[in-house]
Order: C-alpha cells, then sequence, then structure tokens
C-alpha cells in the first residue's frame, strides 16, 4: 500500500461527507414532507447524489491506493439506475390506484393512519 | 452473426459487465464473459419482444450529459425544497404531458430518465401512450415545464429511436 497525499484523502472525505449530508437530507424530506407522491421526491436524493458521491471516493481512494485507474464501482451507479425506477413506479402506481378507489368509494377504504 | 449476437450492444454491455464485476482478465473470466454475451440475449429474446435500434451515438451522448447535469441541479432544488418545508411546501402537483414518442424502448428510456431525475416521479401512461402523468416535486409553471420536458428529454429520445 503507498502513501496517498492529503489532498486524496481531504477529497475522498469530502465527497463521504457530501454524500452522508444528500443522504440525510432526502430521510428528512421522507419525515418532514406530508403527502404521499411528494415524499418519493427525497429518496432520489440517496440514490443519485448519494451514491454518486460515494461511487467516486471510492474510486478515487482505490484508484490512488492500486496505482490505476479502477473503474469498476461505476457498475454500482448503473445497475442503480436501471434498477430503482421498476420499484418506484410500482409504488407511485400502487399509490395511484388507491388513491383513486378513495375517490371513488369514498372514505370508507381509508385506514384510519391516513 | 445475426442468429449468434441477436443484439450486439447488450452482447457487448454483458461482456464488459462481467469483466468490470470481477475485475479480472483471467482466460477463465474471459470465457465466462463470452458464455454469457452469446447466452443471456438468446434466453432473454422472449422477453424483448421489439427489438431497440440506437441511432444518433452523438445525440445519446448529449443526452447522458444532459441528464447528469440535470440530475445535479435538481438534487440540489429537491435539497433546498426538503430543508426549508417548515416554512413553506414544496408545490408538488400532478401534470399531464402529451407524448409524441411511441417506441417501447424510448419510452422505457423516458421513464428511467424521470425516475432517476430527483423531482419528477413518472406515475402513469395512458394506454394508448397519447400522454403520460408525472408528480412533479416543486412545480412553478405547469406550461413551462412541459415544453422544457418536451424540449430537454423527448425529442433527444424521439432521434434517437424512432
Amino acid at each position: 500500500m503507498s502513501e496517498m497525499s492529503w489532498w486524496v484523502e481531504a477529497g475522498v472525505a469530502l465527497l463521504l461527507v457530501a454524500s452522508g449530508l444528500f443522504t440525510l437530507t432526502g430521510a428528512v424530506g421522507l419525515v418532514r414532507l406530508n403527502d404521499y407522491f411528494q415524499r418519493m421526491h427525497p429518496p432520489a436524493l440517496a440514490y443519485t447524489f448519494g451514491a454518486w458521491c460515494i461511487t467516486l471516493a471510492s474510486i478515487l481512494y482505490f484508484s490512488m491506493q492500486e496505482q490505476q485507474l479502477v473503474l469498476h464501482p461505476w457498475v454500482i451507479i448503473m445497475l442503480l439506475s436501471i434498477t430503482v425506477p421498476i420499484t418506484t413506479i410500482l409504488l407511485a402506481r400502487a399509490a395511484l390506484f388507491r388513491r383513486r378507489q378513495v375517490q371513488r368509494l369514498g372514505k370508507a377504504l381509508m385506514s384510519p393512519g391516513e | 452473426m445475426r442468429r449468434l449476437l441477436p443484439s450486439p450492444l447488450l452482447s457487448l454491455a454483458l461482456f464488459a459487465l462481467w469483466l468490470a464485476l470481477n475485475h479480472s482478465m483471467a482466460p477463465g473470466h474471459l470465457i465466462m464473459a463470452a458464455l454469457l454475451a452469446i447466452l443471456m440475449p438468446i434466453l432473454l429474446a422472449p422477453l424483448r419482444p421489439y427489438p431497440a435500434r440506437i441511432r444518433h451515438p452523438l445525440v445519446l451522448m448529449r443526452l447522458i450529459l444532459t441528464v447528469g447535469h440535470d440530475v445535479i441541479l435538481s438534487n440540489l432544488s429537491v435539497g433546498w425544497g426538503v430543508l426549508r418545508s417548515h416554512r413553506c411546501m414544496p408545490r408538488g402537483a400532478f401534470v399531464r404531458i402529451p407524448l409524441e414518442l411511441r417506441s417501447p424502448a424510448a419510452l422505457a428510456a423516458l421513464s428511467t430518465i424521470t425516475t432517476v431525475v430527483p423531482g419528477t416521479v413518472w406515475c402513469e401512461l395512458m394506454l394508448d401512450r397519447s400522454s403520460l402523468l408525472l408528480h412533479v416535486f416543486d412545480l412553478d409553471d405547469e406550461a413551462e415545464f412541459i415544453a422544457h420536458f418536451k424540449s430537454r428529454y423527448e425529442r433527444p429520445l424521439k432521434e434517437i429511436f424512432e
């Protein structure tokens, strides 16, 4: 293992902190927003910027450590952005279906928690 | 050649993906990658009834850059919207967007883009594919948003896939 210069370590640390902050913001949004469809948006921060920053940090760190370009963490981002929309759209469809049922059948269908 | 590799791009992607995941160019991994690249498209062919063709690689590159740029900007705006939501709630709304895209591959790409970019969630595609229902995190001006959306994502996708 080779010595790493301080600016690489600083850059990696900065990226990790940024990723944490964005993921935390997403979690705060999940708690604070009051509408189901509004709450679908904040988690996007975690799987885009949160994941991007961590991936960039690991590429930077391991490339410097192994003294060669390590690009395969990039696969995580690609697979995330292909697979996440599937669950997101399924959730949106289910919520839309429920909302329409409530509109059609009145409040009888609503659970007490809503 | 056509029969062996019905979708060369998919085969190439699988080959590269396998080598990247294993992070090695050893002969064993090369053979495994080649097997995957040849067998997977054949096994998956029944699931992909409409083969997609990508026409303008330059437009595709530009679209990828546009999406990357938009992801960064809308991350900041959604994050900001969440942090100041105790003072004013973001104006979430459903938007119905009339579509000109018809090809299934282009619509799949569009749904991926809208879901990956924070601030928009793909909710529903009309059965006749004439329009789509989006939920927008903070909507300012509906007509402006629709025009922006169509020129930024729909037009390049139409060029690439149709």
